[in-house]
């Protein structure tokens, strides 16, 4: 592990606005039932892109084929130069070292501690780190989201806006060069939404992590996105940056904004 | 129309759990090994399940020394009580009591465990952070109960044989040297090898259903209901299929 190599490098290449995935022609059927339809999403070097849409429009299927969890019927997802769907499990297992992902329903471990679900993707990736090392890390995710006293604790006993922040940490825990959000507000009252929003903010900044956000939570996609890519019916209807589309005319679009 | 469809989904889902026996198969000796959690697994399903395996086995050999005794007294055979209700426990009945105990108790809590990992994503974030979920949660879990329930059903034997030593001196009096000596005089080789082995294979028909109902569990808390409770009734029956299929091996093998 060179977690902190990888930052750095990411740094240098920060200037250079690289697309570090990209979406081509994606196509995804569950039987007669066509989810997404030549769908095409890019995402740049430490830039935060929410993809919008209403429920069924194909927003978290795009995002299970990104990170491998769904195969696609055809196209290609570029990630870090890596087509995923080429990719055997160990490829995958390689490329998932640079990807986090934060689950809608949190997907913590309820028969591990904190600590416990912290450590899980170290001890499968990380084999040279010691334990010291593996300390470390926990202690610094749970610091980045404020919840350093909750490292013995199980996650039942966490309220579900604490859920959502240790799941962040644990996907922080690789320092991961994307971050695939779905539905991160989802949920969640006004209050802890917003915090889970200057959450992402926050560790867009210190890591300079490029983030794919699922959302149809207006606030979270004002506050977060720096390009916004729409989704209707498995296809992309529309791209550009929140203002832009806020002044649309397209009824389809409107009925999001207003 | 009804029969049919019932043929087709019997067929559909041994097929199914045929491949998903396959895929452990193939993913049994790969590397890399999840030892720290099949030891885990061995202590939930194994040890934790020691206290009721001895206190139904207990009451079982208890209760059968008390029921059988009557019928013996009845013939004059009394004296055969220990060595009677011995071969019983060892040969038939120990192994298949405890292994429907261990089905009730572990599939069910196998499926039910896995089933809500599945419906909570718990299982695409294992896979999401690099880790075989098959082979963490399946593997260790099918080994755990196949290499656990034979430990237990010697155990839960043993625990029997005291239940009827109580039961044979509730109403007469033989010596405990006694009645050892006459349990284990009538006993042979070919009564305690096949019924030692055939619980391995109860053992893994119990950790393959549970793993199985568990990790195709379908959505929301019904699915998770539905899977821990199917996990015992498909894991009960096979224990009797196996159990069935034990007995006419060992005839052909003359162990009988």
């Amino acid at each position: 592990m060179h977690i902190t190599e990888d930052i750095e490098k990411r740094e240098q290449n920060l200037m250079r606005g690289e697309a570090v995935l990209v979406v081509r022609n994606l196509y995804k059927s569950f039987g007669s039932h066509k989810v997404l339809i030549d769908c095409n999403v890019s995402l740049h070097n430490s830039e935060n892109v929410v993809v919008l849409g209403k429920s069924g429009s194909g927003k978290s299927v795009l995002i299970k084929c990104i990170i491998g969890l769904l195969r696609p019927d055809s196209g290609t997802i570029k990630v870090l130069g890596e087509n995923i769907p080429e990719l055997n499990d160990e490829g995958l297992d390689k490329i998932r070292m640079k990807i986090g992902f934060l689950f809608q329903s949190n997907a913590l471990y309820d028969s591990m501690t904190v600590r416990q679900n912290l450590e899980f993707p170290l001890r499968r990736h990380s084999i040279s780190l010691k334990q010291g090392g593996v300390d470390q890390l926990v202690k610094d995710a749970l610091a980045d989201v404020k919840l350093a006293h909750t490292i013995d604790m199980m996650p039942a006993e966490l309220s579900g806006g604490m859920r959502k922040r240790i799941a962040l940490a644990r996907t922080l825990i690789l320092k991961p060069a994307i971050i695939l959000y779905d539905e991160p507000t989802t949920g969640l009252d006004p209050i802890t939404s917003r915090e889970i929003i200057d959450l992402i903010k926050e560790v867009q900044q210190k890591y300079h992590a490029a983030s794919l956000i699922i959302s149809h939570d207006m606030n979270c996609v004002r506050m977060v996105a720096d390009r916004v890519v729409m989704l209707i019916n498995g296809r992309n209807y529309r791209e550009g940056t929140y203002d832009e589309l806020v002044q649309s005319k397209d009824p389809a679009i409107k009925a999001f904004f207003e | 129309m009804l029969r049919s469809r019932f043929w087709k989904n019997f067929f559909e889902e041994a097929g199914e759990i045929a491949r998903f026996t396959g895929r452990l198969f193939s993913q049994w000796f790969k590397p890399h090994y999840e030892t720290a959690e099949f030891f885990r697994q061995c202590f939930i399903i194994g040890y934790k399940s020691l206290p009721l395996v001895m206190l139904t086995t207990f009451i079982m050999g208890l209760v059968l020394t008390l029921q059988i005794r009557p019928f013996l007294i009845d013939y004059g055979v009394e004296s055969q009580l220990p060595a009677m209700v011995g071969i019983a426990i060892i040969r038939e009945i120990g192994p298949v009591i405890t292994a429907l105990i261990f089905a009730g108790k572990i599939a069910s809590s196998i499926g039910a465990e896995l089933g809500s990992m599945k419906v909570t994503e718990q299982i695409d974030a294992m896979e999401v952070s690099g880790t075989n979920p098959f082979k963490y949660l399946v593997v260790t879990r099918v080994l755990a109960a196949t290499f656990t329930l034979p430990l237990l059903v010697m155990l839960g034997d043993a625990v029997a044989l005291y239940g009827t030593y109580l039961g044979v001196n509730m109403s007469g009096v033989t010596s405990f040297d006694l009645f050892w000596t006459k349990v284990f005089r009538n006993l042979s080789f070919g009564d305690v090898l096949p019924a030692f082995v055939k619980s391995f294979f109860f053992g893994f028909a119990v950790g393959i259903v549970g793993c199985y109902k568990g990790y195709y569990s379908k959505k929301g808390t019904e699915g998770v209901g539905q899977s821990a409770n199917s996990a015992v009734v498909l894991s009960s029956v096979l224990i009797f299929i196996i159990d069935l299929i034990a007995v006419q091996v060992t005839d052909v093998l003359g162990l009988n």
